[in-house]
């Protein structure tokens, strides 16, 4: 099969538009006689939901969690991009569309990154009109902050919480549409299988998680909203829920997986401590507004710090290499968070490293306790060279900006930010690799749609912070209800989907195969036990730097682990009744077959473009040496094994942004 | 350190349940409690047993997903943190931990520590909205301007996770705690104004409906709210609910 991107034709700025206006609608009587499954509730599934239901479809929405409003969405914590342009700096949709293109080094696909810049907009009236209670000026209008990689101040938030409060602006949404009985939800439901049926994905098998049952589920169109798969590495910021199977499910009926080696490792996260830790926590990148990173200058002090001798706080400025500032004078602090990770590392491989495991650098708010203390003292008329004073005040408005976080780090490192500069490292974050999606955000089954980080995409190789959000909320507010309504058009005669077709048997029997396999195997060892294993080797081999020789390996060692797990993993429990280890044996054992794939993604890319590193191609300076030829989207089509899956290229044409050398400088 | 834990198992709702005692050892003090729960659990399943189940997810204190009632206080012993963000460094060497799930009658027990707490969800449905087409068709964000010290306070009751803890800790079982702040947040912002009264009495019915107590204003919600949502939100809800069925 061909792929097809159906990108409508026309001048960019006019392509949605046009779009929207030449597509099929669906008569509103007729609406409901449609039925939509979605899968997923976080900002992508659940505005989906939500919108499709004020729409006039008959919507079925399930998500694993207890309640809807527990998506991982919710822990995002900087904030959302939006071409407002409120604090007149010169932003556009255009900057917004040149900067996410470029943040993504120029492996995301022009005319999505255009609509969605196009639309961020909207998302905020639209938010704001639900309620959600943004950050103000002292005016009452919308306060506004910068993120990395950006030189205009475009994020919207609120605290350090936006994820929150924007999901449950979604959530409240989705509550209507529940209250006036157009959305079903099923919550503790996994969903374990696409159905397809005459090539169209016509319903899916789910499993309730609290009695057991496989049951049927159809309609006339399936969304996956299921987020991303950091958790193939085991230790990443996802909830420990999140999971690939939904997608990956979608892979194995036909859906292309678009891109899997694209990581987004975040630069703010807490610093592993020990083997004990079972996931990591990350820390918005809004700090780096405010906070100066750096390391000691000299090995002796690092060593200092190490034993415990010497305080950061005792180190004198000259003593201190602030390497992003020294690297990158033009965005300093503020570079995406890709160059922000590799420069860290760099750094802890170079030595420097300021925690016992030599894995952390320093992120200092020193400075800013005393601008923002000193401007405080002179709006109150105090002593502004009273050092101490100022320091209190100053602290006093980091706190308002940052206080949660602040106190985060506290309750989790067991020291205080306030006193002693925060550490962070760089871990696993968000994946920009999902399932391949055509302009309408149709996988190649007709009838079955991904939206948000399940699918691969708007953001390329590395997305900029805030970009996240928007992109689940524009595909699930305004993109995906207008285009599932093209396909939809063909199907108001259709009638109501039967779930006992010869296609919902074979689903089902092959979920049911799986569960009993998981439960009869009288295996030794635990599902973590092989997740665990999976992740160090997607740590080591396929994290942030690559090299074929690893990778190499990796696809072996991977394979190896499947089929150990199948035969040596302990499912204790039955079936039929709440068992969580079951719920996340079938879980690992998607992650198990995707590692592969996505270390097979990662041997072919021979080039180094944001996210992913391949150490074979850097510059002198160490920086990422993107090559043109790579200038596609890798789409996987599934053959049985992994290691069997068909490559297909979508090509990245850019007519209206000139391809750069991408610097930060 | 090493621990002696009594944990509350429950094969299901029907089941009628029992504190196990389980001996742990070798636990670091920067473990999160739910880090250390999974080092028992591993331990178990390698045993051949059944582990325990517990609800969580997010593990970073915001998703509301964890609960457990740790020695008698829901999230245990640690101020203004959910389970996932308690750490052992909280506990004592040789410390017994009694571990139980969020008891009351709206919160039916799934299994051992799972507790079902979908009584919240059926409360929004009743009213936790503005109802606002999703189209995007609305007006400039703009020209809804909201007062700072409005926006920051409904923000503070919009924070709420919905965790349930204010239910455990109230000797009554009260959602008031959870309820005030949804009708706080939307009572505070221009946006919310026009539909006040059908939300607050709608809610508040509901509320009642799922078998919630009453509030006595003892404040143990308060206390134990991981996210610090104060009983002022109780205050405004029961405004509203009296200038609501004035009206009504």
């Amino acid at each position: 099969m061909a792929l097809d991107s159906k990108i409508p034709k026309g001048p960019l700025k006019d392509k949605w538009t046009n779009h929207k206006n030449s597509i099929n609608l669906v008569n509103p009587a007729n609406k409901r006689l449609i039925d939509v499954i979605v899968v997923g509730t976080g900002l992508a599934g659940g505005s989906a939901a939500a919108t499709l239901a004020e729409l006039g479809y008959n919507v079925k929405a399930f998500c694993f969690q207890d309640s809807a409003r527990r998506a991982h969405s919710i822990a995002a914590q900087g904030g959302i991009n939006a071409a407002k342009n409120y604090q007149g700096d010169g932003d556009s949709t255009y900057r917004l569309f040149y900067d996410t293109v470029k943040g993504g080094d120029y492996r995301s696909r022009e005319a999505n990154v255009y609509r969605l810049a196009e639309v961020s907009a909207n998302i905020i009236d639209q938010c704001v009109a639900q309620g959600v209670p943004f950050a103000r000026e002292y005016g009452g209008l919308l306060d506004n902050r910068s993120f990395g990689g950006v030189l205009v101040s475009r994020t919207f938030y609120a605290a350090g919480q936006t994820g929150q409060q924007l999901l449950l602006g979604a959530y409240s949404a989705l509550n209507r549409q529940i209250g006036r009985g157009k959305v079903k939800m099923y919550s503790r439901h996994e969903m374990l299988d696409v159905v397809v049926v005459d090539g169209k994905a016509r319903g899916i098998i789910a499993r309730n998680l609290v009695t057991g049952e496989i049951e049927r589920h159809s309609a006339h169109a399936v969304v996956l909203g299921t987020g991303g798969y950091g958790n193939v590495f085991f230790l990443s910021t996802n909830a420990m829920g999140s999971n690939v199977t939904a997608a990956w499910k979608a892979h194995k009926r036909g859906a292309y997986f678009a891109n899997p080696c694209y990581t987004q490792i975040h630069p703010t996260c807490i610093p592993v401590s020990g083997d004990h830790q079972s996931k990591l926590t990350l820390m918005s990148e809004s700090l780096r507004n405010d906070g100066r990173i750096w390391v000691p200058k000299h090995k002796k002090d690092v060593e200092a710090i190490r034993a415990g001798k010497l305080k950061p706080t005792q180190l004198e400025e000259a003593d201190r290499d602030y390497y992003l500032e020294r690297r990158y004078p033009a965005f300093g602090n503020l570079v995406p968070r890709d160059v922000a990770s590799r420069a860290a590392k760099e750094r802890c491989d170079a030595g420097y490293g300021v925690n016992a495991t030599g894995e952390a650098v320093y992120l200092d708010f020193a400075s800013a306790f005393m601008r923002y203390g000193k401007e405080q003292a002179h709006v109150k008329g105090l002593d502004e060279n009273d050092e101490a004073l100022v320091k209190k005040l100053g602290q006093e408005v980091v706190k308002n900006k940052y206080g949660n976080l602040f106190q985060m780090y506290e309750k989790i490192v067991d020291q205080n930010p306030y006193e002693s500069p925060m550490m962070i490292y760089p871990a696993v974050h968000y994946t920009m690799g999902g399932i391949w999606v055509d302009y309408n955000l149709q996988t190649t089954v007709p009838g079955l749609y991904a939206i948000g980080e399940a699918n691969f995409s708007d953001h390329g190789a590395n997305r900029l912070g805030a970009s996240a959000l928007m992109q689940g909320l524009a595909d699930g507010y305004f993109v995906l209800p207008y285009t599932i309504g093209d396909y939809l058009a063909d199907d108001i005669r259709t009638g109501p989907i039967p779930t006992n077709s010869a296609a919902f048997d074979e689903a089902e029997k092959s979920v049911r195969d799986n569960i009993e396999h998981l439960i009869i195997n009288n295996g030794t060892h635990s599902v973590d036990h092989f997740h665990k294993r999976l992740g160090k080797i997607m740590w080591n081999k396929c994290g942030m730097a690559r090299n074929a020789e690893d990778l190499k390996s990796a696809i072996v060692e991977i394979a190896e682990l499947r089929k150990e797990f199948w035969k040596d993993v302990r499912v204790p429990g039955t079936n039929e009744e709440f068992n969580e280890e079951l719920a996340k044996a079938l879980r690992v054992a998607d992650f198990l077959e995707l590692g592969e794939l996505f270390a097979k993604d990662a041997l072919l890319r021979e080039e180094s473009a944001g996210g992913h590193f391949r150490e074979e191609y850097q510059t002198e300076e160490g920086e990422a040496q993107r090559r043109k030829e790579f200038q596609y989207v890798s789409a996987w089509e599934y053959k049985g094994e992994p290691k069997d899956a068909l490559l297909h290229k979508e090509d990245l044409v850019f007519e209206n942004i000139e391809v750069k050398e991408r610097s930060y400088k | 350190m090493n621990l002696t834990l009594k944990i509350w198992r429950q094969k299901n709702a029907n089941d009628k349940g029992k504190l196990v005692e389980y001996p742990i050892s070798d636990i670091s003090p920067d473990m999160s409690f739910l880090e250390m729960l999974d080092v028992l659990n591993e331990g178990l399943i390698n045993k051949g047993d059944e582990p325990v189940e517990f609800d969580h997810d997010c593990r970073e204190g915001i998703c509301g997903m964890c609960s457990l009632y740790i020695n008698g206080e829901a999230h245990g012993p640690d101020r203004g943190v959910t389970t996932c963000q308690l750490h052992m460094r909280m506990f004592k060497d040789g410390d017994t931990i009694v571990i139980e799930p969020f008891r009351a009658t709206a919160f039916p027990v799934i299994k051992d520590l799972v507790v079902d707490r979908s009584a919240f969800d059926r409360i929004q449905h009743a009213g936790g909205f503005i109802s606002v087409n999703t189209s995007g068709n609305t007006i400039d964000a703009n020209a809804i301007p909201v007062n700072k010290h409005d926006a920051d306070t409904a923000f503070d009751s919009a924070t709420c996770i919905g965790c349930g803890a204010c239910v455990a800790s109230c000797k009554n079982s009260s959602a008031m705690l959870f309820v005030g702040a949804k009708v706080s947040q939307f009572a505070l912002l221009p946006q919310g104004k026009i539909e006040a009264t059908d939300r607050v009495l709608n809610m508040v019915k509901q509320m009642d409906e799922e078998g919630f107590g009453n509030c006595t204003n003892t404040g143990a919600c308060e206390v134990e709210c991981p996210k610090g949502i104060s009983l002022e939100n109780i205050a405004r809800m029961n405004r509203e609910y009296l200038k609501a069925s004035l009206k009504g």
